[in-house]
């Protein structure tokens, strides 16, 4: 199985996940993937449906809570709302990300500089 | 690292939860999708386009199930799952096939664990005592099986005890108890009860704290101290009904009022460690007083301070003992004491460790055999489901997959058989544990416990992979695509793996050949033992403990003797009856006897001699026979006459070459005449020399133990036990409510460790041999049927029924014949090991050897038959066109 590829993918969307709840408080599955994909633009092209792989992964860890409600419109979803110790995870993800994007940037902006060696 | 543990744990409380999580996922995505619809409604596009592109968006249903599984639950046990439920499908198709492996791993499983069982309480486990490793056992060196040699004088210990600086206690039991001893005397019928006596500090010594109540006190040991008892736990449950209250009381033996000043606990079983199958009721103070001039009647048990060494305590002992004295008051008699000290736990089970590890072994050759076997069974069903794993291979099962599928398999099996064969044990070994009437030490406290659950499951798994080994292999290196084209009938398939199938019929026979042999040669040494001219006749003679206190009055004593013994004597269907205080392989004693000195001849020295004091009628009731001289008669005891009667053997050592009838010896501290001389009697068991016996008329009263009656008659005891119960009641009306105990009980008690030796391995060989001749089968049978075509064509072209049966039964006998060879080689060397444990029979004898390949081959060709019967009936038409 190709784990390592998967692992990184996940961790990316578990880092949206926590991202968004932060950003937007109480939210169910689809209002969190709508969500992601207006932010990426439509660039990232997310099968919604993995998404809640993603949730119970974090809801395990204890870094986010779900729980049974009502939608605006009366229907009947679970919400969920990151907890205080999503949110330092999500701090601290997040600085990762940071530096590891701007390393990144640093090394692909990196010029030929003609001659071997 | 916090956050990962708790989601191991919700991973694997997800993994219990499946249904209820399964069907909120499914109630969470229905709601996102209708959502998702709302939305693409809410856009304006038509239902069906709304609904399309809500799930192209969401992307598979399905996919986001099994990973949201894959996420919150453990992959790991939903493969083993599905493992699983395939193992049950695949063995649930194959039931026969099923039920005879469970079966065939429970027998060797079962036999397995219970002998674990019993080896783990005789020999592994260490004595219920606090730090079992300082308890010696004091014995003389040159003690034999005579046990007045291996005890010691009130004074000798009470010297040893003050002289010692090894022990932090010395103490001891009284060692010639007979069973039936006391008698409880209350509203009824006196009711029988076996009681030892203690020497001061025996419960401290093994460490051994009461259940209820306390232990002895110092002042309980001093002549005419009020009486007190303590009681075994099972006695109190059975006799006092767990009556707390009992503490305290007084209660009535042998019309004595006795007070009961505690319990010991349930996990103290005196008979188990110091007197295999004996069962004692109730313990009472040795009192040193009492017994100063009785000679030697203590066994000795001692506790090794810390930091003293067995070596270390064994030097002193040889120092101290030789100069201790028989009795104070008697300087001049010269005992030369000496002292073997010896771990409590070895002196035990030591003599038995061989006997056990055989034991041990044998089972393990059984265990090798089934494992062999279900080998070889499953070999037979890999070749048959070979286009199975091919076809799975084929649609994507990976090698290691397949081969994970086939342990799942091989484990449940082992699993289903280890569960069967743990229940088997169990009932196994709370059946041995209450057997009496076999003599094996600690016999009694084997019991299924957490060691031997490990044992199970250790073996259990040993089991699944020896078994499960080569099938696995020839599936992971087999070429599973070869086997899918092949159509499985070519004439080059079968060569490797025949020879493996070989092989393993090959080491079976070998296997069973080993087992046989051992057996055979038990076997013979058993009959031998049963053989053995004991010098009395057990069967048809019977023995009840019978109670004639006369009070010590020697008079009043031999006149109720002669009482009892004309009137049972006169009842109809009884041919003799005599009493005796003692009988043979029960109890004994020793004393010493010389020949007195004649003319220009000195008295000889003393030997030692087993002592019966018996009235007329013994000798004839317990089938003695006299070579020379007379019985005792009632006149003998009438008059006080001090006669005895003597054994070969002493007549041997004191008179040789002499008659001795006529002459006088020197016994037990008086003069007497000897009368008769009787035929050798085995005292100890059937195995061991006969030594030398006295026989004394009744003149004196000699301990508080009750005597035998022991009658020879046509009857059964059980159509006599009433009328002579009735006379023994009439003569005396204190007689306690005990039972006839057939004479061949005794012998049995004492050849019961052999028996049971003997018995064990027995069935082994027996199931070791019908395993070997089910694998054989097995063996045949299948290639027979893989055959079938080749035996189609040879018929075809002019082999006659005849030849084809014959050329199976051929290949049958030359596996047979290599595995009879390699395991006669064998047995060779392994018999040599069990020598020790033989009986009048050579670890080489031809009988046995002739005996087992015999049997094996007679056994090898009836499985060997049938397949080539049916070899013989293939119609080649048929065969050929079936193809």
């Amino acid at each position: 199985m190709p784990d390592s590829k998967l692992d990184l993918l996940q961790g990316t969307l578990d880092l949206m996940v926590l991202q968004t709840l932060a950003a937007m408080g109480t939210q169910h599955g689809y209002g969190i993937a709508r969500r992601i994909e207006q932010v990426s633009g439509n660039e990232v092209l997310l099968n919604q449906g993995t998404i809640y792989a993603s949730l119970v992964r974090l809801q395990q860890r204890g870094w986010i809570e779900g729980e049974w409600g009502t939608s605006d419109n009366n229907r009947k979803a679970k919400f969920y709302s990151i907890t205080r110790r999503g949110r330092k995870q999500l701090a601290e993800d997040a600085a990762y990300w940071q530096r590891l994007s701007a390393v990144m940037g640093r090394v692909l902006a990196m010029e030929p500089e003609g001659g071997e060696r | 690292m916090k956050d990962r543990i708790r989601q191991s744990w919700n991973r694997v409380r997800a993994s219990f939860l499946r249904g209820a999580l399964d069907q909120e996922l499914d109630a969470e995505m229905a709601s996102h999708l209708d959502m998702a619809i709302e939305d693409n409604l809410r856009r304006g596009m038509t239902p069906e386009e709304a609904r399309r592109q809500a799930l192209a968006h969401f992307g598979g249903v399905q996919q986001a199930r099994e990973r949201q599984r894959e996420a919150r639950g453990l992959p790991f046990l939903d493969v083993l799952g599905q493992d699983l439920r395939f193992t049950f499908r695949t063995l649930r198709r194959d039931l026969a096939f099923t039920i005879v492996a469970v079966l065939i791993l429970a027998l060797g499983i079962g036999a397995n664990v219970a002998v674990f069982s019993v080896v783990n309480a005789i020999l592994l486990r260490p004595l219920p005592f606090p730090q079992p490793d300082r308890l010696v056992r004091i014995v003389e060196k040159t003690g034999g099986t005579n046990e007045s040699g291996k005890t010691y004088t009130a004074d000798a210990t009470q010297d040893f005890q003050q002289q010692n600086r090894s022990f932090q206690s010395v103490s001891g039991y009284f060692a010639f108890t007979g069973p039936d001893n006391f008698k409880l005397i209350g509203n009824g019928q006196p009711l029988p009860a076996t009681g030892i006596l203690v020497a001061e500090n025996f419960f401290q010594t093994l460490a051994v704290e009461p259940a209820l109540g306390r232990l002895f006190r110092p002042e309980e040991f001093v002549k005419h101290a009020q009486p007190v008892v303590l009681l075994s736990y099972p006695y109190w449950k059975r006799q006092f009904h767990s009556d707390r209250s009992i503490v305290g009381r007084t209660v009535n033996y042998n019309n004595t009022s006795v007070t009961v000043i505690g319990v010991l606990p349930d996990t103290f079983d005196f008979g188990s460690v110091f007197s295999p199958g004996a069962r004692i009721d109730l313990f009472a103070p040795y009192i040193m007083d009492d017994f100063r001039n009785d000679g030697n009647d203590l066994a000795l048990v001692g506790r090794l301070k810390p930091g003293v060494t067995l070596a270390a305590a064994q030097r002193e002992a040889d120092e101290i003992f030789p100069r201790l004295l028989f009795e104070h008051t008697h300087p001049e008699f010269k005992p030369e004491y000496t002292a073997r000290l010896t771990v409590l736990k070895d002196y035990v089970s030591g003599k038995l460790r061989r006997s056990l590890i055989i034991l041990w072994c044998a089972v393990g050759l059984i265990l090798l055999i089934v494992c062999v076997n279900l080998s070889s069974l499953l070999l037979v069903r890999a070749a048959a489901r070979s286009k199975e794993f091919a076809m799975r291979s084929a649609l994507g099962a990976g090698r290691v997959r397949l081969v994970r599928q086939l342990l799942t398999e091989t484990l449940v099996l082992s699993g289903a058989g280890a569960l069967l064969g743990f229940g088997l044990a169990y009932a196994l070994t709370s059946w041995l544990a209450h057997q009496g009437s076999i003599a094996l030490p600690l016999l009694s406290t084997a019991r299924v416990d957490g060691t031997v659950l490990v044992w199970t499951l250790l073996v259990a798994v040993v089991a699944a992979i020896l078994f499960g080994l080569a099938p696995g292999l020839r599936i992971a290196g087999g070429n599973l695509q070869e086997i899918l084209k092949d159509t499985g009938h070519g004439a080059s398939e079968g060569r490797k793996h025949d020879r493996l199938r070989s092989a393993l019929v090959i080491t079976e026979v070998a296997l069973a050949c080993v087992l046989l042999v051992g057996a055979g040669l038990l076997l013979r040494s058993f009959l031998k033992v049963l053989d053995v001219d004991l010098g009395f006749e057990p069967s048809r003679a019977a023995a009840i403990s019978v109670d004639v206190d006369s009070g010590g009055n020697a008079a009043k004593q031999a006149a109720m003797w002669q009482n009892v013994v004309s009137r049972v004597s006169a009842l109809p269907g009884v041919e003799a009856a005599g009493i005796s205080d003692n009988l043979p392989m029960s109890r004994n004693r020793g004393w010493g006897i010389a020949a007195k000195g004649e003319a220009q001849r000195p008295d000889s020295p003393h030997i030692g001699v087993f002592v019966y004091i018996i009235s007329p009628g013994y000798l004839k009731a317990m089938g003695m026979r006299l070579v020379r001289g007379r019985d005792v008669t009632w006149d003998d005891l009438a008059n006080n006459r001090n006669v005895v009667i003597i054994n070969q053997a002493v007549a041997r050592q004191l008179w040789p070459g002499r008659d001795p009838v006529g002459r006088m010896a020197n016994t037990g501290g008086a003069d007497a005449r000897v009368i008769g001389v009787i035929e050798d009697v085995r005292q100890s068991g059937a195995e061991d020399s006969t030594g030398t016996q006295e026989y004394l008329p009744a003149t004196k009263q000699f301990g508080p133990e009750g005597v035998n009656l022991v009658i020879r008659s046509k009857l059964p005891p059980s159509a006599l036990a009433m009328t002579v119960m009735r006379v023994l009641r009439q003569i005396n009306p204190g007689q306690p409510a005990t039972e006839f105990k057939p004479i061949q009980a005794l012998v049995d008690h004492a050849t019961s460790p052999r028996r049971f030796l003997t018995l064990l391995v027995s069935i082994f060989a027996t199931l070791g041999l019908t395993l070997a001749a089910l694998g054989i089968y097995g063996v045949i049978a299948y290639t027979v049927t893989r055959r079938t075509q080749e035996i189609g064509i040879r018929m075809a072209l002019g082999a006659s029924r005849g030849r084809v049966q014959r050329s199976v039964l051929l290949r049958t006998m030359r596996l047979v014949a290599i595995g009879l060879v390699m395991g006669s080689a064998v047995s060779f060397g392994v018999s040599r090991a069990i020598a020790s444990l033989l009986f009048g029979t050579q670890p080489n004898d031809a009988v046995t050897y002739a005996g087992m390949a015999v049997l094996l081959l007679g056994v090898a060709l009836l499985a060997g038959y049938l397949p080539a019967r049916r070899a013989s009936r293939i119609d080649p038409i048929i065969a050929l066109r079936t193809n």
